[in-house]
């Protein structure tokens, strides 16, 4: 018999991802510490990363959200090769991919269609966005 | 399919939700850890300790890399301490372990200090046991080299390396403060500054020192001993020179952290310590769990505070306070005591 088996933990962990060859990575060292800030447990993925090893930190790390900072325009080839990573390995249903950077209008329902739970432009502020990860990731 | 036989059955999703179920101490993972436990012991754990920035995660890279380069699988567990303020960490170390990326025959993952006090090394032997289950033959844990807490969760490996990066007065005090006892090697990092031949020596001059005195044999159990005993069974510390970041000296110290593993099993100390290692867990697991039914049958009786008033106004006093507070559990093992 085991009298505990413990308690539920609140923290959130996150992976910041940069993918590809975009080397914009103010944004993504932003919402890093802001992530951070608001006691998130946050792994930055550093730059130039390929969508397998994104898929792999994903993975093992057993984030809660998975943020993808792209501001290169390449998010139609990158983001659903990263999804499908997730697939491969289960574990696309239960984590909460959110991408931020530059992302055009006329994109966004196609990167929504595929999985992808919000898109944060450059108007999104902090409390906005952990607000949401915060309300998206209450029943993971 | 359960989690625990998804993780035996090879599946890196499952270990990474074990693994997350041990650090939340989420509901059933002392069930998770207790399946387990049959499929461990065949990993040989390595620990990487030092100060900060000393080059770590830069070392534990270039190590993977070479023991993936044997046929070896590796699981890295990264410690990072968290913020005390938010309890939100940065954890970054997995950012300089890159020469391995996409290879998934290597696990890696970080871990937050989270603030649990004393928790941690636990947390860190569980996690441990899942990557051993799931079959690494290398393990490495890294954790920053301050504290007692540090100073448990490296003693939960079968080798100890402190890494000292050179010419720092500062380091050579850190090494003082518990975690120089606990180094089967000693790796000056960084060899391609000044001062590392300084640093080399003074090191070697330390061990040399350390030897002068020696630790009964004998010692209480719960204990885990340091290292400084194993001199006595013939095991010298070395001085291992690095630049972990060209690889230069990795070799070198592989083939330290080899012949101190040989010499553990050559000398039965292997089996020493791993007894020794699950007498102390065993002893926190029986203090941490009677420390918990306690608090709640504190609780129970209204908190602290309520039989603190009580003694306060002299209704009672501390002793029979207690006393009556632990009469659920004494009963229950005196009547047990009969059975025997
Ligand atoms: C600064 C900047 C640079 C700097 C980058 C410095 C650095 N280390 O980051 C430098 C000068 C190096 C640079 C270079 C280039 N740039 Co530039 N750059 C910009 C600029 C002016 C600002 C970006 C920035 O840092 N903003 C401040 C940060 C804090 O905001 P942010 O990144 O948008 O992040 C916010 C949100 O998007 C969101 N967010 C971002 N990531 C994430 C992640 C998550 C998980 C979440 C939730 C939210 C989130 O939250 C942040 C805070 O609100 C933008 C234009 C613009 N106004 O956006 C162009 C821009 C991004 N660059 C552009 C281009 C084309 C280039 C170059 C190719 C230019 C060239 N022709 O040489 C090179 C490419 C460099 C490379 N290797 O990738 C274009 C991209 C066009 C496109 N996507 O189609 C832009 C949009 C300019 C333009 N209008 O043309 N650039
Ligand atoms: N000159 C030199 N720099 C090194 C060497 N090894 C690592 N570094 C650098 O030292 C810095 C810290 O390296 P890390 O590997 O992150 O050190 P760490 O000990 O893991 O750091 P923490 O986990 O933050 O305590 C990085 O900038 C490395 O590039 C080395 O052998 N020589
Ligand atoms: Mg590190």
């Amino acid at each position: 018999m085991s009298t505990d088996q413990g308690r539920e933990r609140q923290t959130i962990r996150c992976l910041v991802a940069k993918v590809g060859l975009d080397g914009h990575d103010r944004g993504a060292h932003v919402i890093a510490r802001a992530f951070r800030d608001a006691g998130f447990e946050v792994i930055y993925s550093g730059l130039h990363k390929s969508p397998d090893e994104i898929v792999q930190a994903a993975v093992q790390e057993d984030v809660d959200v998975l943020g993808i900072s792209i501001l290169s325009g390449a998010h139609n080839t990158l983001v659903p090769k990263i999804i499908s990573g997730l697939e491969e390995y289960g574990a696309a249903s239960d984590t909460l991919v959110i991408v931020g950077g530059i992302v055009p209008e006329e994109d966004r329902a196609e990167l929504k269609e595929l999985g992808v739970a919000e898109i944060f432009g450059p108007g999104a502020t902090m409390e906005e966005t952990i607000e949401y990860v915060r309300e998206h990731t209450e029943h993971r | 399919m359960s989690l625990v036989a998804d993780l035996l059955d090879g599946d890196h999703r499952a270990l990474a939700r074990v693994i997350t179920r041990i650090e939340n101490r989420a509901p059933g993972y002392r069930d998770m850890v207790s399946e387990l436990h049959t499929h461990t012991g065949d990993a040989n754990v390595i620990g990487i300790t030092g100060s900060p920035g000393a080059g770590k995660s830069t070392l534990v890279d270039k190590l993977t890399a070479a023991y993936r380069d044997a046929g070896q699988t590796v699981g890295v567990l990264a410690i990072d301490p968290s913020s005390p303020f938010t309890g939100g960490s940065v954890l970054g170390d997995r950012i300089r372990m890159q020469s391995t990326a996409t290879d998934m025959d290597v696990f890696v993952r970080s871990m937050s200090a989270r603030g649990r006090l004393g928790g941690l090394s636990t947390a860190t032997a569980d996690a441990v046991k899942a990557l051993d289950a799931f079959g690494k033959d290398t393990i490495i844990i890294e954790t920053v080299g301050a504290g007692q807490n540090e100073i448990d969760i490296v003693k939960t490996a079968d080798t100890v390396a402190v890494l000292v990066p050179p010419g720092s007065g500062d380091d050579v005090q850190m090494l003082k403060a518990g975690i120089f006892e606990i180094g089967d090697l000693f790796v000056v990092n960084k060899a391609d500054l000044s001062g590392a031949d300084r640093t080399v020596t003074e090191l070697r001059e330390m061990i040399r020192t350390r030897s002068d005195y020696t630790t009964g044999d004998d010692q209480p159990p719960g204990r885990i001993e340091p290292s400084i005993e194993d001199q006595t069974n013939g095991w010298e510390p070395s001085v291992v020179e690095t630049v972990a970041k060209t690889g230069e000296g990795v070799d070198t110290l592989i083939d330290e952290l080899d012949e101190h593993l040989a010499h553990l099993d050559r000398s039965g100390k292997r089996e020493q310590r791993t007894h020794r290692r699950f007498t102390e867990e065993i002893a926190t697991h029986v203090r941490e769990d009677l420390r918990r039914l306690s608090t709640t049958e504190i609780e129970r009786k209204g908190g602290l505070d309520e039989l603190a008033s009580a003694v306060q106004a002299r209704d009672t006093d501390p002793y029979t306070a207690v006393d009556e507070l632990l009469e659920p559990i004494r009963t229950c093992v005196e009547s047990r005591t009969d059975r025997n």
